[in-house]
């Protein structure tokens, strides 16, 4: 009886013992002590982050059920950036909403924990634990305004769709195990390559199963119906979360999975895969236009643009995953910079969330304005900011891959996205003044504000950073 | 031979009381035969040599899940016939869905062959009954092969139990509390004076 290796896996650790000691203290303390155990969550979220840099090479640990490379590693820095983020931008909201609890940064810090997990995950059993963490505490928030019937509403029906879609996923894993006898991922990629001949039913059907599972947390289409409600309901910083970590995570998830283990089976699930990512393109494109409410608009255009990102994975080739890979770290810049521009949207009477009340921002508060329209151009790819090149490496990556048809179809679909983006600019720019807003965005918001705009804007001097980096995590899905 | 007269029994049992779960028009019968489905599930596991997950099946299952289950169903007044109101205008679409379901289950089931390599990768096979209890096989390898697994699924409970205390509890304001603590510490000193009083005078 050995102890496992446990520096593979020593920011999970720490994140998972500074998330107790901190509970701990919590609950002694009192309500009084929310702002403290708040920075103190965004601390222990940055140090494992730190704890991350340490590990270099792939590594292997818990009876291979844990995994630590290159991949995961990127992956949990994205991860890393939005928890913490979603936890600053969350302070002053909730103070003046008055729904403060030191609950809410611990259950940030246990469901980044979870997603740390599922980047990790190296066996089905491992994946569907840190799922389950990360999803349960993400329920929780989406309701923590407990007194509000919709955000009420949003918890529950997150809930309940959250759990049918792991019931799914379960019973893909069950099909998958029951063929292949084993639910760890190299055991599945031996009995895959080993196979001869035709792959047996039983793991496609487990493998379908398995990818709705997912396609759920992604929210691609058709499995997004809960998308805007819950992010509609969900408090502002909630739902700047919702739109950011737990999508990057459950994409790590995704491609891992069939990169990995399920790499051979690529023509079995390429179909699969174009499908929901056309849907979800033009679904989000569609959709949107009818949207007032800026967060339900951000719903449809967070599945748009999940719907890009897997086209880099219906591509199955190192650059469509790289392509990916850029793309999340983009669209966490951009999700989080316009979250921020939402959280500004505040009057004496309480929060607005009508896009008619940017109307006139130019004048009223010229600096957010401009800041918005940047990461708006830049979330309907314009060039030179940011989001172009995020879909310039997917589209090219497609195109190599000889998905010529997918890549139109994705060009045409963020043309037609372009349309309500632009919208927005025009309100803000064009239309008559409406009532201005608070002046009372805080320092830290500000902060990343500036932080997410300069990097949309200034990407493309060092896109290399970025790009180099992900290069060399698509790079270890592919070896041997 | 009797194994598999109970096997049979079990089986048929499990799957009739399953089936009235879900027609069964009082509820509370509902449950109880949700109660019955858990046994027989743990009749036949029993039949497989797996004694522990059969007991846990009743212990966690019936003792706990299926009580709770009956308080719910007879605590909150729920219109189990209104809901079911809408059973014939979904039947369509949903047998449509529950057929193309059968249909991909046999396919799946008649397609059934095990891997060449499965006695290879096959990694923690259950030790035969002379050698251990399975209980003390399942032990062997829960704290040690999958104490990741293990301690995950620990971590998943405390964020449930957290989850449900944020969202439930409430915190009355101007309650009067016994401050046990407080009683205790007074002292006679602190609290009864001792007057001298005259005698006709008043206080």
């Amino acid at each position: 009886m050995v102890i496992p290796n446990l520096t593979p896996a020593i920011a999970e650790i720490f994140l998972a013992c500074s998330g107790m000691l901190l509970l701990v203290y919590g609950v002694f303390r009192g309500d009084s002590s929310v702002r403290s155990v708040s920075w103190l969550s965004v601390l222990s979220i940055v140090i494992a982050g730190v704890f991350l840099s340490f590990g270099d090479g792939r590594n292997l640990t818990f009876n291979g059920q844990f995994i630590a490379d290159d991949y995961a590693r990127f992956m949990k820095w994205l991860v890393v950036l939005g928890s913490s983020l979603a936890v600053v931008m969350s302070i002053s909201y909730n103070k003046t909403e008055k729904i403060e609890k030191f609950e809410y940064p611990i259950l940030i810090l246990f469901s980044t924990l979870g997603m740390f997990m599922m980047v990790s995950a190296n066996d089905l059993i491992s994946l569907y634990i840190g799922l389950e963490l990360q999803s349960l505490a993400l329920y929780v928030v989406a309701a923590f305004r407990r007194d509000s019937l919709r955000s009420s509403e949003a918890g529950l029906k997150y809930f309940v769709l959250g759990a049918l879609s792991s019931g799914m996923l379960l019973y893909g894993a069950s099909m998958i195990y029951g063929f292949a006898g084993t639910t760890s991922f190299d055991g599945l990629a031996v009995t895959l390559r080993g196979g001869t001949g035709e792959p047996a039913v039983g793991l496609i059907v487990g493998l379908v199963f398995l990818i709705t599972g997912l396609a759920f947390k992604v929210s691609a289409v058709p499995f997004h119906m809960w998308t805007p409600d819950v992010y509609e309901g969900a408090p502002t910083p909630v739902t700047a979360f919702f739109a950011v970590a737990p999508k990057i995570a459950a994409m790590a998830l995704f491609v891992r999975l069939l990169i990995g283990p399920f790499g051979v089976l690529l023509s079995e699930w390429q179909q699969v895969i174009i499908l929901i990512s056309v849907a979800s393109m033009v679904f989000g494109a569609v959709a949107a236009l009818w949207q007032t409410n800026i967060k339900r608009l951000l719903a449809y255009s967070s599945i748009g643009h999940v719907g890009y990102a897997l086209v880099g994975l219906a591509a199955g080739s190192e650059a469509g995953v790289r392509g990916v890979l850029i793309y999340m770290a983009i669209y966490l810049a951009m999700n989080v910079g316009t979250f921020c521009c939402v959280l500004a949207m505040r009057r004496s009477s309480g929060m607005v969330e009508n896009i008619f009340d940017l109307a006139g921002l130019s004048r009223n508060q010229p600096v957010l304005a401009f800041a918005f329209a940047a990461l708006m151009f830049s979330m309907a790819g314009i060039p030179p900011l940011a989001g172009f090149f995020g879909k310039f490496y997917i589209f090219i990556a497609a195109v190599d891959a000889g998905l010529v048809v997918l890549a139109i179809l994705g060009v045409l679909s963020s043309v037609v996205s372009a349309f309500y983006y632009l919208r927005i600019i025009k309100i803000m720019f064009f239309d008559e003044s409406a009532e201005r807003f608070d002046r009372a965005i805080t320092g830290e918001i500000r902060l990343i504000l500036t932080v997410a705009t300069c990097f949309v804007l200034f990407f493309f001097l060092r896109p290399g950073l970025i790009v180099e980096n992900a290069e060399s995590a698509a790079r270890v899905l592919f070896v041997g | 031979m009797i194994a598999a007269i109970a096997f049979y029994c079990f089986s048929a049992v499990a799957v009739g009381s399953a089936i009235m779960v879900i027609s069964a028009r009082n509820p509370v019968h509902s449950v109880l035969f949700l109660i019955l489905t858990f046994f027989n599930a743990a009749g036949l596991f029993i039949l497989i040599g797996a004694e522990f997950i059969a007991m846990i099946l009743i212990v966690v299952y019936v003792g706990a899940v299926a009580v709770l289950f009956l308080f719910v169903v007879m605590m909150l007044d729920i219109g189990f016939a209104q809901m079911r109101e809408g059973f014939l205008q979904y039947l369509p679409v949903g047998g449509l869905i529950g057929i193309i379901l059968a249909v991909e289950l046999i396919l799946v089931g008649g397609s059934w062959s095990l891997s060449s390599k499965i006695q290879q990768i096959r990694s923690s096979p259950t030790p035969s009954l002379e050698k251990m209890t399975n209980t003390h096989a399942i032990g062997n390898v829960l704290y040690t092969e999958y104490i990741y697994l293990f301690q995950g699924a620990g971590l998943t409970l405390l964020v449930a139990m957290v989850g449900a205390i944020v969202l439930t509890l409430r915190t009355r304001r101007g309650v009067k509390k016994q401050k046990i603590a407080k009683q205790i510490a007074r002292r006679p000193e602190d609290s009864v004076k001792l007057h001298n009083v005259q005698t006709g005078s008043g206080v």
